[in-house]
């Protein structure tokens, strides 16, 4: 084409910005994560893999952080998945009603992060807090926790409010899903004398399948990048049993001040995701051939 | 009916929060602490809005907000617009190198260029200042940007553009007198994507700002939760102040919102 040499200027402006605050950034990470500098002084050291082996054999913290990590994921994975397609089945047909509410669920996915975390506080907040103050008047007083406080259950505590966050989100594309499904399938499954479940099975699920890749991908990223969150919500406590990766590079970065082994650290978390971004696409597209 | 119930027990579990949140914010901590989710019996009041624009920087860090959101959604719209009309035109190997190039900043989390980052806008004298945030920002939403309206101009009929370059319409007049208007369909969607993110947004702030000045508003949500701890009262006033503007949108555009951020998540 003849005008193919001033298309040189429409890219010009957006990569530009691209390469210096994006692309040199991530690339230097890779650079930093083999020396020791500490994010201040002039000088540091190359240390060659030293920090990769301490992220897997030396540093127990992150370890734990890692498995907090996959804790929070799948229980996010699941429960979203299950409450987003429950709810899209449920409200599936565009009449008034359901259009409404599924306008309400979708709401708090344009709150930001700092304000449900306040929100969530507050209802977990062991004396104000809506969750005790409703069980003590269910006559489940025994129930009752400190549900941000206890580190067995605080991640939990987490995981369900980022659930309340985005499933409204989830639902939607669920519903544009469900919806694309052709009518006469269900016609033909309901003449064969299919029941509910075995419709769901053999119509709904595998039809399904290309929303479901898309929800459960987007999820597990969205899970893993729950940073402000779980940053405004508990820091990372109590005792690192909410840290999560994504919290742990932010703070050993800029509270320790080892950005050489946080930039370590944050490529490891470049590689888990990419590799659980890979893992998926490939199980769900097989369950979708092998139907 | 028995479908309703499941329906109507999760909308109370978004509604009953939402109001007690309002509710909150109008009343004193006294009344908070001897009656947490009801009506106080002496009557609500306002003295926590008042007391928040007194106290804080709040008119300062709305304008922050706005400044920072309306720039970069404008200029990232502007800028990816221009790079997937690029990429449309080219339609070769170069074309898809760069749209790989792109799309690949899609898959890297915040969290690995965020230090890098960080020590550049340092030498470059840019944090405490709202064009840097604005320029990151840009930079980070690029791809995600790119992504939809190259997808959605590719789907855009050749023979129109070729209907205008025959009648000698140049590279610029091809994109903004036949491509915009057009691509408004996708722009929008991703118009309102790139405002939530944008507005909402936390962490670029948190790395990038100290002074108060160039504070936007989730970050002195965040400062004010180490200055008010457990102040629910004076905390839930400023996330209402903080969320207004997204609500009253949603409320008004709710349609586009849901197909804006859901056009996000489905590229994402």
């Amino acid at each position: 084409m003849k005008n193919s040499k001033s298309l040189f200027w429409f890219f010009v402006p957006g990569f530009l910005l691209y390469l210096v605050f994006f692309l040199y950034p991530t690339v230097s990470a890779l650079f930093y994560s083999f020396t020791d500098w500490d994010g201040l002084s002039e000088n540091f050291q190359y240390v060659g893999f030293e920090n990769y082996e301490r992220a897997f054999t030396g540093d127990s913290i992150f370890k734990k952080v890692a498995v907090n990590n996959l804790q929070f994921m799948f229980t996010v994975v699941i429960l979203q998945t299950i409450v987003a397609l429950a709810f899209a089945m449920l409200l599936i047909r565009n009449t008034r009603t359901n259009v409404f509410f599924r306008a309400l669920y979708f709401f708090p996915t344009i709150l930001s992060s700092v304000s449900v975390a306040f929100i969530w506080a507050f209802i977990y907040d062991p004396t104000f807090g809506i969750l005790n103050n409703f069980l003590e008047a269910a006559g489940l007083g025994a129930l009752t926790q400190s549900w941000l406080g206890n580190a067995d259950i605080a991640i939990y505590s987490l995981a369900i409010t980022q659930v309340w966050f985005h499933a409204g989100q989830m639902l939607i594309i669920f519903v544009a899903g469900l919806q694309s499904i052709p009518e006469d399938l269900y016609e033909v499954a309901r003449i064969e004398g299919a029941s509910k479940w075995q419709t769901f099975r053999n119509v709904t699920w595998p039809l399904l399948a290309p929303s479901a890749t898309i929800v459960v991908a987007y999820t597990t990223i969205q899970s893993f990048k729950a940073f402000d969150l779980v940053f405004a919500m508990t820091g990372g406590g109590p005792n690192n049993s909410t840290e999560i990766i994504a919290t742990y590079i932010y703070e050993v970065a800029f509270r320790g001040y080892e950005f050489g082994y946080a930039s370590a650290v944050s490529v490891l978390f470049m590689l888990i995701i990419g590799i659980i971004t890979y893992l998926q696409f490939k199980a769900l597209r097989s369950d979708r051939v092998s139907y | 009916m028995l479908r309703k119930f499941p329906v109507i027990i999760y909308a109370l579990l978004i509604i009953v929060p939402l109001l007690i949140v309002v509710l909150t914010s109008m009343k004193t901590m006294q009344q908070t602490f001897q009656n947490p989710l009801g009506v106080p019996d002496d009557g609500l009041v306002f003295e926590n809005y008042a007391a928040i624009f007194e106290e804080q920087n709040m008119a300062g860090y709305f304008a922050n907000s706005v400044i920072v959101t309306i720039f970069s959604v404008t200029f990232t719209l502007l800028f990816s617009s221009m790079i997937a009309f690029g990429i449309t035109m080219l339609n070769n190997w170069l074309g898809n190198l760069l749209f790989t190039v792109f799309i690949l900043g899609m898959m890297v989390p915040a969290q690995v260029s965020m230090i890098p980052l960080y020590s550049l806008v340092l030498d470059l004298g840019l944090t405490n200042s709202l064009v840097g945030l604005i320029l990151v920002n840009i930079s980070v939403t690029l791809p995600i940007a790119v992504f939809i309206l190259t997808g959605f101009m590719r789907t855009l009929p050749k023979e129109l553009i070729e209907a205008a370059v025959i009648d000698g319409a140049g590279n610029w007049k091809v994109f903004s007198r036949v491509i915009i208007p057009l691509s408004l369909p996708s722009m929008s969607a991703a118009a309102i994507f790139l405002f939530v993110i944008h507005w909402n947004d936390l962490l670029y702030p948190l790395l990038l700002v100290t002074e108060d000045d160039y504070v936007t508003l989730p970050l002195a949500l965040l400062q004010f939760q180490g200055q008010y701890s457990t102040n629910y009262p004076m905390l839930f006033t400023g996330v209402i102040i903080a969320s207004l503007p997204m609500v009253i949108a949603y409320v008004f555009l709710q349609r586009f919102f849901v197909a804006g951020i859901t056009a996000g998540a489905m590229k994402g």
